[in-house]
């Protein structure tokens, strides 16, 4: 199973096209309010996040994902 | 910070166009001509915006039935339907639908919105799965967000899609529920549902198919994308609307389970509203009567569609991907299609504006929904109120 690293760095690929421009990814990056990623955004990143590491990834961990660092944690937990 | 600062993009919004002389979100019907026309923010207009895809609102039966149930059963039933708002109207309709839909067991609610939402938040709980198509209505995710199911997205239409997902879940299938609309709403697009009903197939769990836009419009008897794909037993659940085809107000969920005589006592949005008027249940059966009685009305339907569909085409305009009574025309930049719209209703038409998020993309949407009831040359009118605003920028 992936751990932690693996999906952190698999987040920043993902993120760079969405991400706006000049914004320096790391983990405490904010989603929404500092990459200026759409609700829509949000769901088609999890989207490749899932087709990625080939796992279901429920939207129900959106509340708790603020930043990078968040999601890599939920990740992790999903598939331990 | 406050509880009223997550409200202030919205506001920003109403600003911007307010200060544009603009209301979309608001215009106001002032008075109804027919079910084609009317008189909206004081322009006198061709609606082709309403849902009203059969015509069916000023149908003299429609409304002869209406009156006299508010005649003899007043003008509200005061009551849930799990207390004293169960009139034998209720009871009929639910029984004309069971037939109609030649399914066991139906349930009325007040409102199409109940109806998918208590469906979708009772049907799947904590430690089961919903996958849903990701353009799926917001009375879904509601739905299936407040049932505390682990909710998953297919991408929108993608059957190849939902394989992989179902694939991904294992054992967990047998707790999973998959959701689909016949005709989305937005871009009046059909579900690719023969396909769809050979992956459960596949892999199992359940089938809830909202058909709230495809109700009256497609199958042999009008019963939707499910009938017309001929996929109708693999289908477990149908829900839908009174509201479009049928004219009134209200929800449904049709079904061959008998489990869903318990789950019925099981959804909140069921139980804790009151249930639908007399006036809004007579109207809702005799349109539903009517729809099985005038099959030419799917016909006056599907030509008005295509002839909308084909002249908004042939301007230019990037159209739905496919024909329907519901015809979307995409605008990139949300200023053009308010101003489109604003041009477009002084020009008498009316048609819905919808921006992000509403909009299944990042783009606006003028979007137009046909009637049965509209003649070729409103239509026409529709069409050439288009070529004025794209002709003139």
């Amino acid at each position: 199973m992936p751990d932690y690293n693996e999906y952190l760095e698999r987040i920043f690929d993902v993120l760079k096209p969405f991400a706006k421009q000049g914004i320096l990814l790391n983990e405490e990056s904010e989603l929404v309010t500092e990459l200026g990623l759409t609700s829509l955004q949000v769901m088609e990143l999890i989207e490749q996040l899932e087709d990625h590491f080939d796992m279901s990834i429920p939207l129900n961990i959106l509340p708790d994902v603020r930043t990078v660092h968040d999601l890599a944690l939920a990740l992790e937990k999903l598939n331990p | 910070m406050s509880l009223f600062d997550k409200f202030q993009p919205i506001a920003d919004i109403q600003a911007e166009l307010q200060a544009l002389g603009v209301m979309p979100f608001g215009a106001v019907t002032e008075k109804l001509l027919s079910p084609t026309e009317a008189i909206v923010d004081g322009h006198k207009v061709i609606l082709a915006g309403t849902n009203n895809y059969l015509g069916l609102t000023f149908d003299p039966e429609c409304l002869e039935a209406a009156k006299k149930a508010i005649d003899e059963l007043g003008t509200g039933t005061t009551g849930s339907r799990m207390a004293n708002g169960t009139f034998a109207g209720h009871v009929a309709l639910e029984k004309e639908l069971a037939e109609f839909f030649d399914r066991k067991h139906s349930i009325v609610f007040s409102t199409g919105y109940a109806a998918t939402m208590g469906m979708g938040s009772t049907l799947a709980g904590p430690g089961d799965v919903i996958v849903l198509d990701a353009d799926s209505h917001a009375s879904i995710y509601d739905g299936v967000r407040l049932g505390g199911a682990d909710v998953i997205r297919f991408r929108h239409n993608d059957p190849a899609d939902l394989d992989k997902r179902l694939r991904r879940l294992g054992d967990r299938i047998d707790n999973t529920l998959i959701i689909v609309e016949g005709i989305y709403s937005m871009m009046g697009d059909q579900a690719p549902l023969a396909e769809i009903a050979a992956v459960k197939r596949k892999y199992g769990g359940l089938l809830l198919v909202d058909e709230a836009h495809s109700l009256g419009m497609l199958g042999d008897h009008g019963r939707g994308v499910a009938e017309a794909a001929g996929v109708e037993d693999d289908v477990d659940f149908v829900v839908g609307t009174f509201s479009k085809s049928l004219g009134a107000i209200g929800g449904y969920c049709v079904s061959n389970h008998d489990a869903l005589n318990a789950i019925r006592f099981a959804i909140r949005s069921y139980i804790f509203t009151a249930s639908p008027s007399p006036s809004v249940i007579a109207s809702t059966r005799a349109a539903l009567r009517l729809m099985q009685e005038r099959p030419y009305l799917r016909e006056q339907l599907w030509d008005n569609a295509q002839r909308l569909y084909d002249g908004l085409k042939a301007l230019g305009l990037q159209v739905s991907p496919e024909v329907s009574p519901v015809v979307a025309v995409t605008i990139k930049e949300r200023n053009q299609a308010i101003d489109w719209w604003n041009r477009l209703l002084q020009l008498g038409a009316y048609v819905n504006l919808v921006m992000p998020p509403a909009s299944p993309t990042d783009n606006s949407l003028l979007r137009c929904s046909v009637s049965a009831a509209h003649s070729p040359e409103q239509i026409d009118r529709i069409i050439e109120a288009f070529a004025t605003v794209k002709n003139a920028p």
